[in-house]
């Protein structure tokens, strides 16, 4: 039979706010323990909530960009349940108006383009950490976490393969970075998905049971998991089996997905409006001035890129990858006055490659964007050829200084000098008589062999579109 | 609506009560009588009246995003049984 999979995905982006939604207390990611966790954070009686207008500002950030509707009077309620690392004994949540409601999100996949449909994305607290090892057989605490301020965000069940919902996953992590939101630290817990699988026969209209998958701290890992589950689901329903609703945890170790014991009515959260916490009301003045400080996001920049500086979809897809590097290239390009294909050949191929084999991100770029365009802008001019701007380029990067010092340091000014050339390639006719002799009798791949010989004799320094001129120009005559 | 005993000592667990069954028994007599009020409530007429979240029609305050807590973990934890390495033990509970 074939199937068809079918996956949601659910993110909790920690939002980079200084302190926490409800409390006064600090929000900084590896602090001693509990040295962040206030009165408010770890439940003590009598403390209430004051929500946090940065929270609150961010979630509606997020709804804007992406083009859902913002609720203008959305309630907090309480989620419930029993857990060491959550001290009121619930999590302070949305339930049934949540702030931001609808909206989609635009994937590039190598098919083409495809639009995810959110759900909604909805405020909360998070949780503190237990820590269950080397404790004589207690658990520890740490609260330093509890009451962070989250946004969860809940799509459609739009996804159709593992590709499709980590191309979704690497679209959103670069949103919320892009408009300021969430730094979108993986590794420190700041980004993290839960993906709901099922799998159904192809051409049914009724979703199979889901099994909903955490722990996806990688997008390496998230494709694995889900290519794990919807493989299992796939044999189980084969052998005439049944899928169970349930959590599973993926182990990257042993490269499959686990059922999480869980107790069979854990689930039962009991939500209620949070009588401590008043309908949050948003208005209209609010929503506009947001909108009015959002940057131009990354959609609207590919769209811009590919129509206004003829760049393939794919140049225009890397560079607007992150708003770091659709900085950087507009930095560039301003700084050269234009210059679209150059700036993007050069970032996405030479600076894209040395990034990589160095391990390093571009805000860590040893190379800035002026010091990339001040060589751009000696290859623009034909100062230098393509060969010895790729030699500045890596003395540059190994901080030899600017393009115009090390192209004087290292000789690398281009010849361009008609006479100068003339005599060099005058030399080179002379000392490659079987070329020549080639060359006449129609052998195209003789020429190149002459250009080599002369771009060798210039020591690589020759401008190659005059030798080429030069060259056809005798050869002719 | 009324409440089955199985269901007075489900909601007692969900809520970590420990409850006899002399006591649920009570509690179910008194369950059902506030769902009587409920009922009650319920045959009000609300059409077009808009559901509140609150007692008070008012509406959250905001706070200003700024750190304005200071580090008392001691003093906290001052009070709690037990504390190590700044972490407050607590009996194992793995989920």
């Amino acid at each position: 039979m074939d199937w068809e999979t079918v996956i949601g995905i659910e993110t909790h982006a920690q939002l980079s706010t200084a302190s926490k939604i409800f409390s006064g207390a600090a929000t900084q990611f590896g602090a001693a323990p509990n040295v962040q966790a206030c009165a408010v954070d770890i439940a003590l009686p009598g403390v209430l909530p004051v929500l946090n207008q940065g929270a609150v500002e961010r979630a509606i950030r997020f709804g804007l960009a992406v083009g859902a509707d913002i609720n203008r009077r959305s309630v907090f309620a309480r989620k419930n349940y029993f857990y060491p690392d959550l001290p009121k004994g619930y999590q302070i949540s949305q339930y049934e108006l949540p702030v931001v409601q609808g909206g989609s999100l635009t994937v590039v996949l190598e098919e083409g383009v495809k639009t995810v449909r959110l759900t909604r994305a909805h405020l909360e607290e998070d949780a503190g950490k237990s820590l269950h090892e080397d404790f004589h057989g207690m658990s520890g605490i740490d609260l330093n976490r509890a009451g962070t301020p989250l946004l969860e965000i809940v799509t459609e069940p739009d996804m159709r393969s593992a590709e499709e919902a980590v191309a979704y996953a690497r679209a959103l992590h670069a949103l919320v970075r892009w408009i300021g939101i969430c730094d979108g630290n993986m590794q420190e817990g700041s980004f993290r998905c839960d993906a709901n699988v099922s799998v159904r026969p192809k051409g049914a209209e009724a979703l199979g049971t889901r099994s909903e998958i955490k722990n996806l701290n990688s997008f390496r890992f998230m494709e694995e998991a889900i290519n794990y589950e919807v493989r299992r689901q796939i044999e189980l329903l084969e052998d005439g089996g049944t899928v169970v609703q349930e959590t599973r945890l993926y182990d990257p170790d042993r490269k499959e997905t686990r059922s999480m014991r869980s107790k069979e009515d854990a689930h039962d959260y009991r939500y209620f409006p949070d009588p401590d916490l008043l309908p949050l009301a948003i208005s209209a003045e609010t929503i506009e001035s947001i909108r009015s400080g959002l940057p131009e996001l990354p959609q609207a920049k590919r769209d811009r890129y590919i129509r206004d500086h003829q760049l393939s979809a794919y140049d225009a897809g890397v560079l607007t990858s992150s708003r770091e590097v659709a900085d950087f290239y507009e930095d560039v390009i301003s700084a050269l006055g234009g210059g679209y294909k150059l700036a993007a050949t050069w970032i996405t191929g030479e600076l894209f490659g040395a990034l990589k084999r160095a391990g390093l991100e571009i805000s860590q770029s040893p190379l800035g964007s002026r010091q990339l365009a001040g060589l751009l802008q000696q290859l623009q001019d034909k100062v230098v050829n393509g060969k010895g701007a790729k030699e500045v380029f890596d003395a540059m990067w190994n901080g030899e200084g600017e393009a115009t010092a090390i192209i004087a340091a290292k000789g690398l000014k281009q010849i361009s000098d008609a006479g100068e050339l003339e005599q060099v390639i005058d030399g080179v006719l002379v000392a490659n008589p079987k070329s020549v002799e080639e060359y006449r009798a129609g052998k195209e791949k003789a020429f190149n062999a002459l250009v080599g010989q002369a771009m060798k004799a210039t020591r690589g320094k020759g401008n190659p579109a005059q030798i080429n001129e030069i060259l056809k120009k005798k050869l002719a005559g | 609506m009324s409440l089955s005993m199985p269901e007075v000592k489900r909601i007692a667990w969900l809520a970590r009560i420990e409850i006899s069954d002399a006591e649920a028994a009570a509690a179910q007599g008194q369950l059902n009588d506030i769902f009587k009020l409920i009922e009650q409530m319920q045959s009000v007429d609300t059409e077009g009246v808009e559901p509140m979240a609150h007692g008070q029609d008012v509406v959250q305050r905001l706070r200003e995003d700024r750190v304005t807590e200071i580090d008392q973990h001691a003093l906290y934890q001052s009070i709690a049984p037990q504390v190590e390495n700044g972490l407050y033990l607590v009996p194992k509970v793995i989920e």
